[in-house]
C-alpha cells in the first residue's frame, strides 16, 4: 500500500465510494415514495441532455454539462407526467417508455454527430472511466499534503466531493420535511408544506447525483446505487435514520469491495486482465442487496407488501 | 383585520343559538372541485359553527373526503374560498389538525408510533430544531389520551388498523389545533378504538374544539354529532343534526337508495 496505491487506486476508490454515497442519499427516499425508477429514468436521460449540451456549447467543461443533463432530468419528469395523465398509463410503464426512448434518443446523437474527438461514447456512458482517473502527480501518501500535486488531481474528485457534500448537506436541512412528505404527502400539504418542491427538490438532487457520477462511474454504478445500498439497508433496520446509515454502509462497502475485485479478483483466479470496475462495483451491490433478502434482520416485516406470509 | 372581536368569539364557546352572527370556525364557499377531468365536487358551500361537532355524510363517490382534501389545499380546487374562523385558510394553517385516511399511507414506512406523533411538532420544532425530552413527553401524553401509551416505540407496520387510527388522531392532538378535520376516521376500526376516538372528539368539543369528521355511517350520526353537511356532488343540506339530518335529506343525498328498513335504525329526529 505505498506510491502507486495513491498513484492507481486512491483517487478512483474515493471517487466511487463518494458518487455510490451521493447516489444512495436520494434513492432511500424515492424508494420509500416508490419512485425507484424515477433514479433509473434520471440516469438514462442525463445521456441525451450531456450530448445535446455539448452540441450547443461544443465543450466538455461541468457547467454545461450539469446544466444539460439537468434540463434533460426535467423535461423526463414533464415527459412522464403528461404520458401519465394524457395516456392514463400506469406511473412504470410512462418512466420505462420516457427513460428508453431519451436515452436511445442519445444514442442516436452520439452516433449522429462528432463527438468522436472527445471523449464521449456508448461505453463511456455506461462504464464511465474509474480506472482513468488516476493521480500521476502522487508519489506516495505524502503527495496529499503537497499542494503541487494536489492541483493535479482529478477534476472528478473534487466535483464529486462538492455534489456527495451538497447532497448530504441537503439531506439534513431538509430532513424533517422530507421524511414527513415522504411518510404522509396529504399531511404534510395539510400542515402547509410545499410537497411539490419538496417533490421536485429531491427529483433534482437525484439528478445532480447521477450527472456528477455519471462522467465519473457510468450509468451502471449510478442505476445501481440508487436502489441497491437503501433496498438492502430498509431490510437491515425499522428507523429511517438508521437506513440512511446502512445504505451509506452499503454503497461505500460496493465500491471499495468491487473496485479491488474488479482490480485484483481476475488476477487472483488466474486471467489476465482486470475487469470493469463500474461492473463489479454494481454487481458487488446486487450481491449485497441479495444478501440482505436472504438474511437481513426486517426481511418478514408484518406489513411489507409483497410478503408472502410463508 | 378583524382580529379583536375574533378573540371575543374565540373566547365564548357557549351556546350554538347564535351562529349566524359568530364567525364560523369553517366557512366554504363556491367549492368546485375536479376529480380526473370530471365534477366530484359542485359549488358547495358549508358553515361550520365553532365548537361544533361536525359530520359530513353522503354516499360513496359523493366527494366527501374530495371536499375536504380540497379545503385544504391538498388537490386542488376550481373555483373556492376557505375561511378558517374568519381569516383565509393560508393564515389559518396552525389552527387546523388533519387527519388524513388511514389507508393513504404506507405503514410498512421506517418509523416509530413517537416519531409519527412528533410529525405532529413539526411547525414548532421548524427546519433543523432538536426534539427535546419535553417533546417526547407531550408526545407521550397525547398518545396517553389515545390510550396507546405503552406503543411509542413500535414500529408502526405492528400496528392493527385501529391502533393506526389513534396514532394519527394523536398526530393531531400534538397540534393543539382549534380545528380538527378527520377523514374517515371510525373506517375499519373495532369497536373500543370506535368508543376511544369519539370520547377523545368530545373532549375536544368540551374545550370548545371544533372537529369535522368525513362519515359514512349514519347509523352513529345522531349519536356522535351534532351538525352535519350532507352532500352528494352538490351540497344537499346543513345545519344541526336535530333539524337537517331527516329522512326528506337523507333521500335526497342518496338519491333514494335507502330503503325502509334501513331508515327506521337511524332514530331520526321527529
Amino acid at each position: 500500500m505505498g506510491a502507486e496505491f495513491v498513484q492507481l487506486s486512491l483517487t478512483p476508490l474515493l471517487i466511487g465510494v463518494l458518487a455510490a454515497i451521493a447516489c444512495a442519499l436520494p434513492g432511500n427516499f424515492l424508494i420509500l415514495r416508490r419512485q425507484a425508477l424515477v433514479g433509473d429514468a434520471i440516469s438514462h436521460v442525463v445521456l441525451p441532455g450531456i450530448i445535446i449540451a455539448f452540441l450547443v456549447t461544443g465543450s466538455l467543461e461541468t457547467w454545461p454539462m450539469l446544466l444539460g443533463a439537468a434540463g434533460a432530468a426535467l423535461v423526463s419528469v414533464v415527459l412522464i407526467e403528461l404520458i401519465r395523465r394524457l395516456g392514463r398509463i400506469e406511473p412504470g410503464a410512462a418512466m420505462g417508455v420516457v427513460f428508453t426512448g431519451l436515452f436511445a434518443a442519445g444514442v442516436l446523437l452520439l452516433e449522429q454527430s462528432n463527438t468522436s474527438r472527445v471523449h464521449l461514447d456508448v461505453e463511456h456512458a455506461l462504464y464511465g472511466n474509474l480506472e482513468s482517473l488516476i493521480w500521476l502527480s502522487a508519489e506516495s501518501w505524502n503527495s496529499l499534503l503537497d499542494p503541487v500535486a494536489l492541483a493535479d488531481l482529478p477534476p472528478e474528485l473534487s466535483r464529486m466531493a462538492i455534489v456527495a457534500g451538497l447532497i448530504i448537506l441537503l439531506t439534513v436541512i431538509f430532513w424533517r420535511p422530507l421524511k414527513l412528505s415522504t411518510f404522509d404527502e396529504g399531511y404534510a400539504a395539510a400542515i402547509g408544506l410545499p410537497v411539490g418542491l419538496i417533490g421536485l427538490g429531491l427529483v433534482m438532487a437525484a439528478a445532480l447525483a447521477a450527472v456528477a457520477a455519471f462522467d465519473a462511474v457510468g450509468s451502471i454504478i449510478v442505476i445501481a446505487m440508487f436502489i441497491c445500498p437503501p433496498a438492502a439497508a430498509r431490510l437491515m433496520t425499522d428507523s429511517l435514520v438508521r437506513q440512511i446509515g446502512w445504505s451509506v454502509a452499503f454503497a461505500a462497502f460496493s465500491a471499495v469491495i468491487g473496485y479491488v475485485l474488479a482490480g485484483y479478483g481476475p488476477i487472483l483466479l488466474g486471467y489476465d486482465n482486470a475487469v470493469s470496475a463500474a461492473g463489479m462495483i454494481a454487481t458487488v451491490a446486487g450481491v449485497v442487496l441479495l444478501v440482505a433478502c436472504l438474511a437481513g434482520p426486517r426481511r418478514a416485516r408484518v406489513g411489507a407488501s409483497g410478503s408472502s406470509g410463508i | 383585520m378583524t382580529s379583536p372581536s375574533l378573540e371575543l368569539v374565540a373566547s365564548d364557546t357557549s351556546g350554538q343559538s347564535d351562529a349566524r352572527d359568530r364567525v364560523a370556525a369553517l366557512a366554504l364557499s363556491e367549492m368546485t372541485v375536479s376529480y380526473g377531468g370530471k365534477p366530484a365536487v359542485f359549488s358547495v358551500e358549508a358553515r361550520i359553527p365553532e365548537g361544533a361537532m361536525a359530520a359530513i355524510i353522503g354516499p360513496n363517490g359523493a366527494g366527501k373526503s374530495t371536499l375536504l382534501k380540497a379545503t385544504l389545499g391538498i388537490i386542488p380546487r376550481l373555483s373556492g374560498r376557505v375561511e378558517v374562523f374568519g381569516v383565509p385558510l393560508a393564515r389559518a394553517r396552525h389552527r387546523i389538525a388533519y387527519v388524513p385516511q388511514r389507508a393513504s399511507v404506507d405503514w410498512d414506512f421506517p418509523t416509530t408510533v413517537e416519531d409519527v406523533v412528533l410529525m405532529g411538532l413539526s411547525r414548532e420544532l421548524g427546519l433543523l430544531g432538536f426534539v427535546r425530552s419535553r417533546h417526547r413527553q407531550f408526545a407521550a401524553a397525547c398518545l396517553d389520551r389515545v390510550g396507546m401509551a405503552d406503543f411509542a416505540s413500535r414500529q408502526i407496520g405492528q400496528l392493527s388498523g385501529g391502533q393506526q387510527q389513534r396514532v394519527f388522531l394523536a398526530r393531531a392532538l400534538a397540534q393543539r389545533a382549534d380545528l380538527y378535520l378527520l377523514d374517515e376516521p371510525f373506517a375499519g376500526v373495532d369497536a373500543a378504538t370506535e368508543r376511544a376516538i369519539v370520547d377523545v372528539l368530545k373532549s375536544l368539543k368540551d374545550e370548545g374544539r371544533t372537529v369535522v369528521c368525513v362519515h359514512h355511517d349514519l347509523a352513529t350520526v345522531t349519536d356522535y354529532f351534532d351538525h352535519c353537511l350532507m352532500i352528494n356532488l352538490r351540497k344537499i343540506a346543513e345545519g344541526p343534526v336535530a333539524s337537517t339530518f331527516t329522512e326528506a335529506n337523507l333521500q335526497a343525498t342518496y338519491g333514494g337508495r335507502l330503503a325502509g328498513g334501513h331508515l327506521e335504525q337511524l332514530r331520526l329526529p321527529a
